[in-house]
């Protein structure tokens, strides 16, 4: 049996946006900026953001009928790649996502309501997770359930986010015996239904949602007839983006760990010129081409057959090559890796956080083997999902 | 030259096409090697240079390469079009490839006028078989403190010394051998790099002579060679007398793809990580397929993604924009990366056998008839020759990631 793997290819586009996207998060984001602010509660620069939305960067997958620039989620990548590179926080991808399962699952008169508003620049977070800490997005606890006025919610999420901050949240929920959206709006949410989490990168803010007696109106309800597959679409996209945040991520933690083993200078000799660290990092910049390659072959392939298998294997390869290339960034700092103040540990911190993110490796291949060995296997975006009981 | 057109090349694909479906070689009844240091028997020999002169006669090898010396006189995107549909009929191996990839081209870019017509017909046609004489018993990795010694006499050179792990050397009529000339002191006594000479050595020179080493898979495939006051005629230099050293060092840059110009063809076969996929269908573990097993399937699905992610980075090398950070290191890590993959996939095709794994070449119960285990031991020719895969890595930091140099006087 002879499998044909997913090509690769950039369109003019792509290299566009990889052009100004490089510019533009050099200047915003050099890293003293990120780490001031570390420490800001909002986590991220309210002026960027607005240049951002300036530049029409939330509307690239947005159809032109809703505002956007009507290009995919392919254009998307250079940019969130090149945010990971520079570590540039904020909610951009989970507003990139949030639009694009708006523009997937949800009605004429929805899609004409929230997407303009998201070319225009409004934040949006994804209240996806929930306690089980599942990364089965269809495994869901929380419901809306019908009233007089429209649906009143249930349950709790977790990890959203940005919540505090967003103008909507988009909350994965079960209505009706289905798998549903519903959308939130920032200001109907009384502040002590949020509640700021600890995490593990600190250059983003995360909150836990209690949706305990919220009430929605009936047309903030997105439950369409395409039903589970709208959250397989969202489950690739999000694999898609969080794996050009770590290929950026990857490349910025091999550049850090190249210029200290130049400049480092131990027994007389930049430690750099040493195979024992030499070495390991030819395989960290190896693992990172390869994890690039693999990304931009799902970037063109996305929306095509190939689809589900080349986004699974870039999140594999992502993943593994951002957490050796960030894992020996410490290493080789030596003492220095171990302190707060090096920038190894923010890459480091940043890797894990997003390894954590819709599936990890083992996860992924696990999908991977099925679609690449066996038979009968949903070729297309889990087609034969059951319903849900 | 002009740009070929798409329709030009879409037909001369579909002509390619055509022909290796017709004569690509099927089941030939004995193993064919995977690379060009794998050619261990006469039987396998003769069978690959027949079928590299059947492809140099119909137009696929050289295709870009001069028309006065024998080439095809075509745009290279013919021949890279040829080389596209080899691999789709997974053709066997090109057995010259010493002459087609590295020695040929070579001469393309430097040699002289009578290098050219004396020896590129030769090359492609796999008439004149050529192999390469750089390692030496005591040299290595550490290439530029190899010992054998040309010494000029009027018209000639004379060698001595001894050349070892030499590819094809029972079979060669040329070598491209790196020898020391500096007799005379004064020639930079203190960098070992200087008075080394690039020469075209005819291999039937009274004084050579070959001894076969046996291989790990126990057979034969290189040789020692010796040279004992051997004349060589002086026009087989390359480059100027003194500047042997940046001539192999060009050389070795057509061997790791970090220039272009060589004929085409394969010369090593990727590993196929889908032939393991089916090997894991039939054998068995716990009374059920292999490929049922959940640790198994976890680690092919991570070759499948190594291989074909670096496959990705071949394509990716010609388009500009996914290219531009390290344009010469996508092409220089390939070395490193295939043989390395060959190596680790087919020591997994072995475990997956389970206790099968155990009988080898000749043994008429072996899966594949011993394939597996033979892919393995002699995956480390190409992990080891041509620059060990610790070189490789010396070689991808200093000059891709620019790191600095070992202390250590590693050779290239």
């Amino acid at each position: 049996m002879k499998h044909k793997l997913a090509d690769i290819g950039l369109s003019e586009m792509q290299a566009e946006m990889a052009d100004l996207a490089a510019r533009f998060c050099t200047e915003k984001s050099p890293i003293e900026k990120v780490r001031a602010l570390l420490d800001s509660a909002q986590g991220y620069s309210e002026s960027v953001w607005s240049e951002i939305a300036a530049l029409g960067l939330t509307g690239i997958a947005v159809p032109s009928e809703f505002g956007g620039s009507g290009l995919g989620l392919g254009e998307v990548v250079p940019v969130v790649e090149q945010m990971g590179h520079t570590v540039l926080a904020g909610p951009y991808m989970d507003t990139i996502l949030a639009a694009n399962a708006i523009n997937t699952a949800a009605s004429n008169r929805q899609k004409q309501n929230w997407l303009p508003q998201i070319c225009a620049g409004r934040t949006w977070a994804l209240a996806l997770s929930e306690p089980h800490g599942d990364w089965d997005l269809l495994n869901i606890t929380a419901e809306a359930i019908p009233s007089t006025s429209g649906f009143v919610l249930s349950g709790e999420k977790r990890l959203v986010c940005f919540a505090d901050t967003a103008d909507f949240i988009l909350v994965s929920v079960r209505c009706n015996g289905s798998h549903a959206f519903v959308i939130l709006e920032r200001n109907d949410i009384p502040n002590n239904a949020l509640r700021r989490e600890n995490i593990i990168d600190e250059t983003t803010r995360s909150y836990s949602l209690n949706l305990e007696g919220l009430t929605i109106s009936a047309d903030a309800l997105i439950q369409s007839d395409i039903g589970y597959r709208a959250f397989n679409d969202l489950h690739l996209s999000a694999n898609l983006l969080n794996s050009a945040l770590m290929v950026g991520g990857t490349k910025a933690a091999l550049d850090l760990t190249i210029g200290y083993a130049n400049t480092r200078t131990q027994f007389g000799r930049p430690i750099g010129a040493y195979q024992a660290v030499k070495h390991p990092l030819v395989d960290a910049w190896i693992g990172y081409e390869k994890a690039r390659a693999l990304l931009y072959s799902a970037a063109h392939n996305y929306n095509k057959e190939q689809a589900e298998t080349a986004v699974r294997m870039a999140r594999v390869k992502a993943e593994t090559a951002f957490a050796f290339a960030t894992d020996r960034a410490v290493q080789f700092h030596g003492a220095t890796g171990f302190s707060y103040d090096c920038d190894a540990g923010l890459y480091r911190r940043r890797a894990l956080y997003c390894a954590s993110k819709y599936g990890d490796a083992m996860f992924q291949k696990r999908k991977l083997a099925a679609l690449l060995f066996d038979e009968h296997a949903p070729k297309n975006k889990g087609e034969h999902r059951p319903a849900l009981s | 030259m002009t740009k070929p057109t798409k329709q030009e090349l879409a037909e001369f694909s579909a002509e390619a096409d055509a022909w290796f479906s017709e004569h690509t070689p099927r089941d030939v009844g004995f193993m064919l090697p995977l690379t060009f240091m794998e050619v261990g028997t006469d039987q396998q020999f003769d069978f690959l240079r027949n079928w590299q002169r059947k492809q140099y006669e119909a137009g696929y090898l050289g295709a870009h390469w001069p028309k006065e010396y024998g080439g095809g006189g075509l745009h290279p995107k013919f021949q890279a079009e040829a080389t596209k549909v080899m691999h789709k009929h997974n053709v066997p191996i090109t057995l010259n490839a010493i002459g087609t990839n590295w020695a040929g081209p070579l001469l393309l870019d430097i040699g002289s006028e009578a290098h050219k017509k004396k020896y590129i017909k030769g090359i492609l046609s796999a008439e004149d078989i050529w192999c390469q004489g750089f390692s030496e018993p005591d040299n290595g990795s550490d290439l530029g403190g190899l010992k054998l010694r040309a010494e000029r006499d009027g018209n000639h050179y004379v060698l001595n010394g001894s050349k070892i792990w030499t590819t094809l050397g029972a079979h060669a009529k040329y070598m491209i051998l790196l020898a020391r000339s500096a007799s005379k002191p004064d020639h930079a006594p203190k960098n070992k790099y200087a008075g080394m000479n690039f020469i075209l050595t005819p291999m039937d020179t009274p004084g050579i002579s070959t001894r076969k080493i046996k291989k790990i898979t126990g057979e034969h495939g290189f040789t020692q060679t010796f040279f004992e006051n051997a004349r060589i005629p002086a026009d087989g230099l390359v480059g100027a007398e003194g500047q042997g050293w940046r001539v192999a060092m060009q050389l070795l840059e057509y061997e790791r793809g970090a220039r272009t110009g060589q004929a085409g063809g394969i010369i090593m076969q990727t590993p196929d990580a889908f032939a393991v996929v089916d090997l894991a269908r039939s054998a068995m573990r716990g009374g059920k397929p292999a490929i049922d097993d959940p640790v198994l399937r976890d680690r092919l699905v991570d070759f499948i993604i190594e291989i074909h992610a670096q496959n990705l980075n071949q394509s990716r090398a010609k388009i500009p924009g996914l290219n531009s950070e390290h344009p010469a290191g996508l092409m220089l890590m390939n070395k490193l990366v295939f043989s390395e993959q060959a190596r680790e996939i087919s020591q997994f095709a072995m475990t997956l056998l389970g206790e099968n794994s155990a009988w080898y070449v000749d043994e008429a119960n072996a899966a594949d008839g011993g394939l597996w285990a033979r892919s393995y031991l002699n995956a480390f020719s190409a992990t080891i020759g041509g620059g060990t895969s610790e070189i490789q890595h010396n070689i991808l930091a200093e000059h891709v990631l620019g790191l600095p140099k070992d202390n250590m006087k590693s050779g290239a």
